[in-house]
């Protein structure tokens, strides 16, 4: 018979046969048992953060960056719902994780014993699912099913619960190799009559396009997405987390759709006659007036989560299935049809020339200022530094927008935002997360002055981790985004967005023992976004960016797509 | 109330949390739930679902979707979709049974197949067993009487098996 060993050994176990390298966390009184086996495990690395809301943003920076499970692990009671905001935001975006949390002994469960909280009640709503482990003997079957469950399917975070005494328990531990749920089973194949029914539609489009979500980029559909796209000459369009599934400098990428999409994108989208959404679930930011969107498309919706096809929008040929293999398949049938590249560019060169019109008429552009860095020519510059290639994470905000407005990402995996709860004060900790899994890669987080306050404690964790990320503050002095709302929606009466004390940041880097700089004029845009390329530590810009600067074109909330105010 | 009724049959894990998972979907989605009824099958790891919401036809699509959704629900029938399925609900009503109405409690018990279940000396427990227009049908008769408690389980259904081969 095996030797029997604690639970809490039970977890270190189980994270090593799940192949976890790194793992986020911090410390305390229920978690103790795993930490002390932790001390005797130096295979997995312990990244010590400041705040457990950091840990669950950098395993979820680290998860969409590397596409590996992003595991955090935390104490109980305020340990565990400081993870709530990080785990609500993976949920929103698709996220594989896997959250770790102490609990107090089972039998002072439902007691209000010191540091206990219902983690498992409370994040019902925001994980796939959850466990709260009761017996030892299920430690090894919930660990096996909380990894399958987080990376399949549509991917999602997963939280485990688990109590001291149980940590504490001896039992026997057998890893199980494979894992059946009854009760889960998604559907990775389509259903090969929709593919054909999807083929048919092309072949009668006149004006088809390509909407490419995050779905494309979580089944690592991006090659099946470019061969489609150019096979057929589609024009495509991304959503903000479909961003770098498709080449932003491709000449058929027509940038991002939605609320502050480019012009052409939401003219294509609004004249289409053909709409193949592929992972996209079709989010308010994204449709404006759902009757006004798409009025003329037939729409085509492939999907892993049957729940997300007619959620928002009516779909014409739902398809439930991995992107990946329903493009796959698609591809084939294309193949098999034999149409030569030629007969599609000439199918739809009316549409490109329409669309091409449009292109010309409002390209994204903004106003030069001479004397006020204009956020926008920030970007560009560090698209062209950096040629498309740097991983970037963002806060939420204008900070977010104009990033996805200006940088052409090239790659899949390579926007880390959060998209669906819009979390501020996420994108350093995702970007630490990034770096740790990506330590080759160049990280840059695009802050706002807001935002990197939300979280700026995990400099520490930075500096101390030598991951050399560098954040480029837009700073305003504002609340920018909702500063622009009370500006066009509200009268301008600026409603608490200002903030009347902001730190030196360049002191404050300096006090973690980073580099900081600050500029304001643009001249100095581009020797200081250099030197900060080539620095090897942790580098704070603060850009003083033109105060009252809009995010355009914007759809203003519930109106129709086409009905933008632009610069 | 807007839409159409209707009655859905869902198989759980019969899991810690799988019912709170459920309930927790239809507060949290703005869902509607009339009633819900809740016991274990005859496999033990199971536990059989009645559950009785309207909507229009994309809202009870969204809510059979969401349901299988969660990790722990094994299988949902929309049993009023499927057509063809017996449908029941029990009540408990605590009648004023003072002597002039005694007969007339009698005889709407004899009507309806109620049964008497406890008896003091101001107040008769009826047990009715029906759909749902039937129990109403019976409160609607005893209303006049004078009504003191209902207790109600909610509706239990079952698809009816084919009739021919």
């Amino acid at each position: 018979m095996a030797d029997k060993i604690s639970g809490a050994r039970m977890v270190i176990e189980a994270l090593k046969k799940e192949g976890v390298e790194v793992i986020f966390g911090y410390p305390g009184g229920a978690v103790l048992d795993i930490y002390d086996e932790l001390y005797k495990t130096p295979e997995i690395k312990h990244i010590l953060v400041r705040h457990e809301q950091g840990a669950a943003h950098a395993a979820d920076g680290y998860a969409r960056s590397t596409g590996k499970v992003g595991v955090a692990l935390v104490t109980s009671g305020p340990g565990a719902t400081n993870t709530v905001t990080g785990i609500a935001t993976a949920y929103m975006d698709s996220v594989p994780l896997v959250v770790l949390t102490g609990q107090v002994p089972t039998r002072l469960i439902g007691n209000d014993a010191f540091q206990e909280v219902d983690i498992t009640g409370i994040t019902r709503s925001i994980t796939k699912h959850n466990f709260l482990v009761k017996r030892i003997e299920d430690l090894p079957r919930i660990f096996k099913a909380a990894f399958y469950i987080a990376r399949t399917g549509r991917p999602g975070p997963v939280l485990i619960d688990i109590p001291k005494d149980i940590q504490q328990a001896k039992g026997v531990f057998e890893y199980p190799e494979k894992i059946e749920l009854r009760s889960y089973n998604p559907v990775y194949e389509p259903h090969i009559k929709q593919i054909e029914k999807t083929y048919l539609l092309l072949e009668k489009a006149e004006r088809p396009i390509l909407m490419v979500g995050g779905g494309a980029i979580s089944s690592e559909a991006s090659k099946e997405v470019k061969a489609l796209a150019e096979k057929l000459n589609l024009p495509v369009v991304m959503t903000l987390m479909g961003l770098g599934a498709f080449p932003g400098d491709h000449e058929q990428s027509l940038g991002m759709l939605g609320m502050h999409g480019t012009y052409y994108a939401n003219m294509a989208v609004a004249n289409c006659d053909l709409l193949i959404a592929v992972g996209a679930r079709f989010d308010d930011r994204v449709t404006g007036r759902v009757d006004a969107f798409a009025p003329m498309a037939k729409i085509v919706h492939i999907d892993i989560d049957p729940s997300s096809i007619q959620k928002n929008v009516k779909v014409d040929v739902p398809i439930v299935a991995d992107c990946k293999r329903a493009l796959i398949r698609l591809l084939e049938i294309v193949q098999a049809a034999g149409r030569p590249k030629k007969f599609w560019k000439e199918r739809f060169k009316d549409w490109w020339e329409q669309i091409n019109i449009w292109r010309r008429r409002y390209p994204l552009s903004y106003r030069h200022d001479e004397n006020y860095i204009k956020p926008q020519f920030v970007i560009e510059k560090l698209y062209e530094l950096t040629k498309g290639e740097a991983i970037i994470a963002t806060e939420v905000g204008q900070n977010q927008m104009w990033t996805a407005q200006f940088y052409k990402f090239k790659r899949p995996r390579s926007l880390i935002t959060s998209g669906g709860l819009g979390t501020m004060g996420f994108g350093f900790p995702a970007a630490i997360g990034a770096q740790v899994g990506n330590p080759d890669k160049l990280v840059i987080d695009i802050a706002g002055d807001g935002s990197i306050q939300m979280n700026i404690q995990e400099m520490a964790t930075a500096v101390e981790q030598n991951l050399p990320i560098k954040i480029i503050i837009l700073n305003n002095g504002y609340l920018g985004m909702v500063r622009q709302w009370q500006e066009l929606f509200y009268g301008k009466r600026y409603s608490f967005v200002k903030f009347p004390l902001i730190p030196d940041f360049v002191k404050l880097a300096e006090a973690y023992g980073a580099t900081g700089m600050r500029i304001t004029h643009p001249k100095e845009v581009e020797p200081a976004l250099k030197k900060v390329l080539k620095s090897k530590k942790l580098f704070i810009l603060d850009i003083h960016i033109a105060p009252e600067e809009g995010v355009f074109p914007m759809v203003p909330a519930g109106k129709a797509t086409t009905e933008m105010l632009l610069v | 109330m807007t839409g159409k009724k209707h009655t859905l049959s869902v198989l759980v894990e019969n899991t810690p949390g799988a019912l709170a998972r459920i309930a927790g979907l239809f507060s949290g989605r703005g869902f509607n739930i009339d009633s819900l009824c809740v016991a274990e099958t005859l496999d033990p790891t199971l536990s059989h679902l009645t559950l009785v919401t309207h909507g229009d036809e994309q809202i009870i699509e969204q809510i059979i979707k969401q349901l299988r959704r969660l990790i722990d629900v094994y299988k949902v029938v929309d049993i009023t979709e499927e057509g063809n399925y017996v449908e029941r609900e029990m009540a408990l009503i605590k009648v004023k049974a003072e002597k002039e109405y005694r007969e007339e409690i009698f005889r709407i018990c004899e009507i309806f197949r109620c049964k008497i279940v406890d008896v003091s000396p101001r107040s008769y427990v009826i047990e009715v067993t029906g759909d749902e227009d039937k129990l109403q049908a019976v409160i609607e008769l005893l209303k006049p009487i004078g009504i003191k408690e209902i207790v109600r389980t909610g509706t239990i259904a079952m698809k009816r098996e084919k009739k021919s081969t």
